[in-house]
């Protein structure tokens, strides 16, 4: 892929300068750093050199869908906001998410294209949530796309973001998504990634948030589609007394590959996060948790707890969760856990026992273990599509 | 109804059932009482179908068919009910929804109609009113959270809405206060029937008091040692479980 990449990206044609400086010196950076191997202790578990030999073509994707364009914030085009706001793209594209160490955000930020710019205005309280669904279309030939979000929301505001993804079974495609989201002083923001991008995809995405003072920031970051997932999420607490929940649920069969890597940078005093990841993997599907907490040397009274629950169905599947602790800090409380576990044989039996067959039984006990992950999400439409998703494959 | 011949179960390499032979008819109550260890539980798990004990020799017979033949769910849809005496907590499912599954399951096994939530919910309404159960039970999760007592009504709650052929009670009294006790013995005597069969397995003889039995039987070692009528409990309070050891002795191995 990387050659095939090279051969047609080399011509990156980009009239501005400063943002073709940007994409040069994330080419730059990505060719420098080649896509990651297992040797790369962040991707220990997730393999994507099989996907680097698929010559990918550049998608002539159709630009996100806006499903109910929303009251009080703008959503506009990153192509539009380019002619109308160069400024201010100029101020914030890129400036979160980091391409130094990573391949593939690199990747992205040297070829964004199909992008949206949200804005939240100071004090604005945005009732209806506003939904992106980026779908890929169904394709002869393998193609990449590289969508771009950029999220600023204002002192204040209040808003509920979703950004879905999903794509067509039996295409072969690559979905390389980065979105940035800065949430200023005093914001209320959830957030909703509803990745079920089609049954041979390729996904990888990155949100990257950054939280100022007294922000709060909910994350529901739901994976049910693709063969192979990466998912990552970088939360910056970057301002006293911020506080972010990130829930998670990855629901995985087959030869499916899910793997969510998130980060938790405590940078200032008093900042809580509090985290939940929880997966089911049956048939061969392989799930990778891992769970970095920062807590920086200025960060005293961080309070962060996390925890990541997995239930296998079958012999075959596999989990691999690790949470990597990096406290500099004196004065913070840290906690972490995970399980693994199959099916309560006692509680399967007493289901039976009043007459539910064994797979009605075994289904309902799965359901059930998903079912805290979709009480969190406030949103009532998203949760009864999840609920009827998971009763289709639970 | 029930027929019980020469029953021998083992967990592992233990033996716990060594030979029970016990017959229940249609409008019985059957009382199994013992000490500790003496097989009761095992019993009553065995009816059910649990899959840890083995059963090694004998035979049940059930209203005709061979019960031990039967997954779980089928001896449930047949009319078979136990009351767990450690009811299992299960978050994520409502009481409400995992009793019309349940009811479902068995009468769809039966060729009747499924209920759907009107129905379910105005026959779930005559019960609780019936027994007395807090109308806050059915929304929460099966048992998640539940005080003891709780749980046992809960079971006794399932029972009246399943309506088995054959109830097997085990220890549902023990751990609850008296006011708790007498709302379980009050269940069960709901749904004492000339159709039904009643097995109370219990340690003590306190749950008898309100649900008297036509037949107690005293279990040791895991055999029958002794059968008789509603006295042989209360002969029991005043003696203790102590003459089963020597009694036992007495018997030949």
């Amino acid at each position: 892929m990387s050659a095939t990449l090279i051969a047609v990206h080399e011509q990156i044609e980009e009239p501005r300068p400063w943002l073709h400086h940007l994409r040069r010196a994330a080419f730059e950076r990505f060719a420098a750093l080649g896509f990651p191997t297992t040797h790369n202790e962040d991707w220990k578990y997730t393999n994507v050199t099989p996907f680097t030999k698929i010559p990918f073509e550049r998608s002539r994707r159709p630009a996100p869908r806006l499903l109910a364009p929303p009251k009080g914030a703008t959503v506009t085009s990153l192509a539009h906001a380019l002619e109308t706001e160069p400024g201010l793209l100029e101020e914030h594209l890129a400036r979160y998410a980091g391409f130094h160490n990573n391949a593939f955000v690199a990747l992205n930020t040297a070829f964004m294209s199909d992008g949206v710019l949200i804005r939240i205005p100071n004090g604005a309280v945005i009732e209806e949530p506003i939904h992106l669904v980026f779908t890929s279309s169904e394709q002869d030939r393998p193609t990449v796309s590289y969508p771009r979000t950029l999220i600023l929301a204002g002192r204040d505001s209040q808003a509920v973001i979703i950004e879905e993804y999903r794509g067509a079974d039996g295409s072969l495609y690559f979905t390389n998504a980065v979105t940035e989201l800065v949430a200023g002083e005093g914001a209320v923001i959830e957030h909703y990634k509803l990745e079920k991008e089609g049954d041979r995809a390729l996904h990888f995405g990155a949100l990257q948030v950054r939280q100022a003072r007294s922000s709060s920031f909910t994350s529901h970051s739901i994976a049910l589609g693709g063969a192979l997932v990466r998912n990552e999420l970088n939360v910056v607490l970057d301002g006293e007394g911020a506080e972010c929940a990130l829930n998670g649920l990855y629901v995985a069969g087959g030869q499916q590959h899910i793997d969510n890597y998130t980060t938790l940078d405590h940078a200032q005093p008093r900042t809580t996060s509090y985290e939940l990841y929880k997966g089911i993997l049956d048939g061969s599907a392989q799930g990778v948790f891992h769970g970095r907490i920062i807590v920086r040397q200025d960060a005293q009274k961080t309070d962060a707890i996390q925890r990541n629950k997995n239930l296998l169905l079958s012999q075959k599947a596999v989990i691999n969760t690790k949470p990597q602790l990096e406290i500099y800090a004196n004065d913070v409380r840290c906690t972490h856990g995970a399980t693994v576990g199959q099916v309560d044989p006692e509680a399967l039996f007493y289901l039976r026992s009043r007459g539910i067959g064994h797979q009605d039984a075994r289904n309902l006990l799965t359901y059930a273990f998903a079912s805290e992950m979709i009480e969190r999400m406030k949103f009532e439409p998203l949760r009864s599509r999840l609920e009827e998703v998971l009763h289709e494959r639970c | 109804m029930l027929e019980i011949t020469n029953l021998h179960a083992r967990v592992g390499e233990k033996d716990i059932l060594k030979g029970i032979d016990l017959r229940v008819n249609a409008g019985e109550v059957h009382a199994i009482m013992g000490p500790n260890g003496s097989g009761k539980s095992t019993l009553a798990q065995v009816l059910a179908g649990r899959e840890t004990y083995q059963v090694t020799a004998g035979q049940v017979l059930y209203q005709g068919k061979n019960l031990l033949e039967m997954s779980p769910e089928d001896r449930a849809r047949e009319g078979v009910f136990l009351a767990f005496q450690y009811p299992v907590e299960i978050p994520g499912v409502s009481n409400m929804y995992f009793l019309r599954t349940a009811l479902n399951a068995v009468r769809k096994y039966r060729g009747e109609d499924e209920l759907d939530a009107m129905d379910f919910l105005a026959l779930v309404n005559e019960k609780m009113k019936v027994l007395g159960v807090n109308e806050t039970l059915i929304q929460r999760p099966v048992n998640q959270g539940f005080s003891g007592g709780e749980k046992k009504r809960n079971e006794i709650f399932q029972m009246a809405v399943l309506e088995p052929r054959l109830a097997i009670l085990d220890e549902t009294d023990s751990g609850l206060d008296i006011d708790a006790l007498k709302a379980v013995a009050g269940g069960v005597n709901l749904m004492r029937s000339p159709q039904r069969g009643i097995v109370v397995v219990t340690h003590y003889q306190r749950l008898l008091g309100h649900v008297v039995p036509d037949f107690v039987h005293v279990m040791h070692d895991g055999r029958i040692v002794r059968s008789g009528s509603k006295d042989l409990a209360l002969e029991l309070v005043q003696q203790g479980y102590a003459w089963l050891e020597e009694e036992a002795a007495c018997l030949p191995r």
